[in-house]
């Protein structure tokens, strides 16, 4: 893991010194709301429904065991101990006191986290694979290249006032599972004869204008990403609409002027950096790659798991990913109990977590994007350990990928942008398909709901997604159908009128039996919803 | 009638104006009348409550109520969270809010 060198920790800390004396100045009156407000967002304080909201940031998705402990911890002693992890692989805290959140941000700090830049115009949390540096699969290890571009846009003043926010992804995999093609900037590390450099796309994103982001150069030069990023952000910052926030991301420049016209404007841009020479310093990213090698791998162990235990066999059927490294696994912690709030994890959840990534996982684990956790490196041998652990504490729901593993923002219960409900949706939908035959027999199925149209629950992208709307005061919900953030990426489109809670759970059951019914061998719901088309499901659902 | 709502400047806490301070219970709030954007600047310039703003309610027989579902789950607290609402004893209390 990439560690704070003393530049970094004391940027950090002068940060928090700051805030600091703008909460205080707050505080007595002397700032008002309006010239407060920017100041908070910048440190990823926001108020929402209830209270004040603080997101923290987890760069890449990647954390210590300590820094596990740490996010533990605040969810005690200054929340009301528990956490909400996001569809960016942030952490969430829900009910923050304005007093307390200098010193959260000093707890932060005494571990290598912020919350800087989790809110606002500015480029956000850099989002990867959380199976980077363990999947046999990809070319290279993408975090210090996520690292890299952390540190060139923490406090880029360029692109501190962009026309809106920004996020880019960052991915070295055929597989995508961060939804890279649905930000504004994705990058896909690749090989080509020998030298490794990144395919780039831009202009996705979700929201109220959804797009998959086409490609815009098929080869970087590893050397070059940064410069080029810099000609990406250089044309947007330049020509973005700031008239309109509603049209002000990438994607609605890239759309409105062209793929093409986008290109030739970055090429040109590209061409003047080159002369400006702005490339990191090789020494610089040798410096972040050393900190991402490879574990010291024990060697010799056993490829043996005692499948003796149904519960256990089957947890590690669905939990239980291949590790690039003989004799370990990649162990994936669901956050979506059947009854309970997805991306929710307690403060003892949290802190045992923590525990279980310092003794079985090389002190290391991860976020997703589907709001779940990762152990990246476990041994085989102590998979039963981990998970009767793991069932002691309501962590070993094996559901991964199936229907109940539902990503939920975290809607009108907590959200002041939102219209409707995610939460109790999500969990009719879990209680509705809890049998875990019924969920297999389904397969894969990612099923997504957003309680308004900004979409942090990426309904766009999913297999099924649900987007609430607020119809005369009332819930409404509508439904889509074929969405995937996966390499194959896709937006969902509407099936037609909305429904109420229940009535949408009713349609998802209908959907479901459509599947079932006209499935070919080996076809996932996605498969055959391409196939087949939108009109059987229609029907189904409205008769 | 007109109530009117927003944060503690200090907590955060959802607060009620009651017609002379500030409750976290809905049920207290005050028929503000036409008088609430006075309210809001002199109470937000009092540091006493921050993002004010005034909304429509009833008087039901269970008190006042909120016309918005939004307004309604500020007064109540998270649906999914019973125990952290402000009526933790009370099982429907939830379904007061839809």
């Amino acid at each position: 893991m990439y560690r704070y060198d003393s530049y970094d920790q004391s940027i950090v800390d002068a940060r928090v010194d700051e805030f600091r004396d703008q909460v205080q100045r707050r505080l007595t009156g002397a700032l008002t709301e309006d010239q407060f407000k920017p100041l908070r967002l910048m440190n990823g304080l926001y108020l929402q429904l209830h209270a004040y909201m603080l997101r923290v940031a987890i760069p890449y998705g990647t954390l210590s065991g300590k820094q596990m402990r740490k996010l533990g911890e605040i969810a005690a002693k200054y929340d009301k101990g528990y956490g909400h992890f996001t569809t960016r692989q942030n952490l969430q805290y829900n009910w923050i006191k304005l007093a307390d959140a200098p010193d959260i941000l000093a707890e932060l700090a005494s571990v290598e986290m912020h919350a800087i830049q989790t809110s606002g115009n500015c480029i956000r949390n850099i989002s990867s694979d959380q199976y980077a540096g363990v999947s046999a699969d990809e070319v290279a290890d993408p975090r210090p290249w996520a690292e890299l571009l952390r540190q060139w846009s923490s406090f880029h003043p360029e692109f501190t006032y962009l026309p809106r926010k920004f996020k880019i992804c960052v991915i070295a995999s055929d597989d995508d599972r961060a939804a890279m093609k649905l930000h504004d900037i994705g990058l896909k590390l690749v090989s080509k004869d020998g030298v490794i450099g990144a395919e780039v796309y831009a202009g996705g994103g979700m929201g109220r204008t959804p797009m998959v982001a086409p490609q815009i150069r098929d080869f970087v030069a590893e050397e070059e990403i940064v410069s080029y990023l810099e000609a990406c952000l250089r044309v947007y910052n330049r020509y973005g609409r700031r008239d309109n926030k509603y049209k002000a991301r990438i994607k609605i420049l890239v759309h409105e002027i062209g793929v093409e016209e986008y290109k030739r404007q970055v090429e040109e841009e590209f061409a003047h950096m080159r002369e400006l020479g702005l490339n990191p310093p090789t020494e610089e990213l040798d410096r972040i790659r050393a900190f991402f090698a490879n574990p010291a791998y024990d060697t010799g162990l056993s490829e043996d798991i005692d499948r003796a235990d149904p519960a256990f066999a089957l947890w590690v059927d669905r939990q239980v990913a291949a590790h690039k490294a003989p004799g370990y696994a990649i162990v994936n912690i669901s956050l979506k109990p059947l009854t309970g709030i997805p991306g929710d994890a307690s403060a003892e959840q949290i802190e045992l977590v923590a525990s279980l990534a310092e003794q079985y996982s090389l002190d290391e684990l991860r976020v997703t994007h589907a709001q779940n956790l990762v152990l990246p490196h476990v041994k085989k041998a102590d998979l039963p350990a981990i998970w009767q652990q793991l069932e002691e504490a309501g962590l070993a729901e094996a559901n991964l990928d199936l229907i109940t593993d539902i990503i939920a923002c975290p809607g009108l219960d907590y959200c002041a942008l939102a219209n409707a409900r995610s939460i109790p949706l999500a969990q009719k939908i879990a209680q509705r398909f809890a049998a875990a035959e019924r969920q297999a027999e389904l397969g894969e199925l990612k099923l997504k709901i957003s309680g308004c149209i900004n979409a942090c629950g990426h309904h766009h992208a999913g297999h099924i997604g649900i987007l609430g709307v607020d119809r005369k005061g009332v819930e409404n919900f509508q439904l889509l159908l074929g969405g995937s953030g996966a390499e194959d990426a896709s937006l969902g489109q509407i099936t037609g009128p909305g429904f109420s809670e229940d009535g949408v759970v009713d349609a998802i059951e209908k959907v479901t039996d459509i599947y079932l019914a006209e499935r070919t061998d080996g076809e996932r719901f996605l498969d055959t919803y391409r196939r087949i088309g939108m009109k059987p499901f229609k029907e189904a659902i409205y008769g | 009638m007109k109530i009117l709502t927003g944060n503690d400047l200090v907590t955060g806490d959802v607060i009620w104006w009651a017609g002379d301070g500030w409750s976290r219970q809905v049920g207290d709030s005050a028929d503000v009348g036409e008088q609430g954007d006075d309210l809001v600047r002199t109470e937000e310039a009092a540091l006493r409550v921050v993002g004010a703003y005034v909304i429509d309610a009833t008087v039901t027989d269970e008190g006042v109520r909120p016309a918005h579902i939004k307004d309604r789950i500020r007064a109540l607290g998270p649906t999914v969270r019973p125990d952290l609402n402000l009526k933790p004893n009370d099982a429907d209390a939830g379904n007061w809010v839809i």
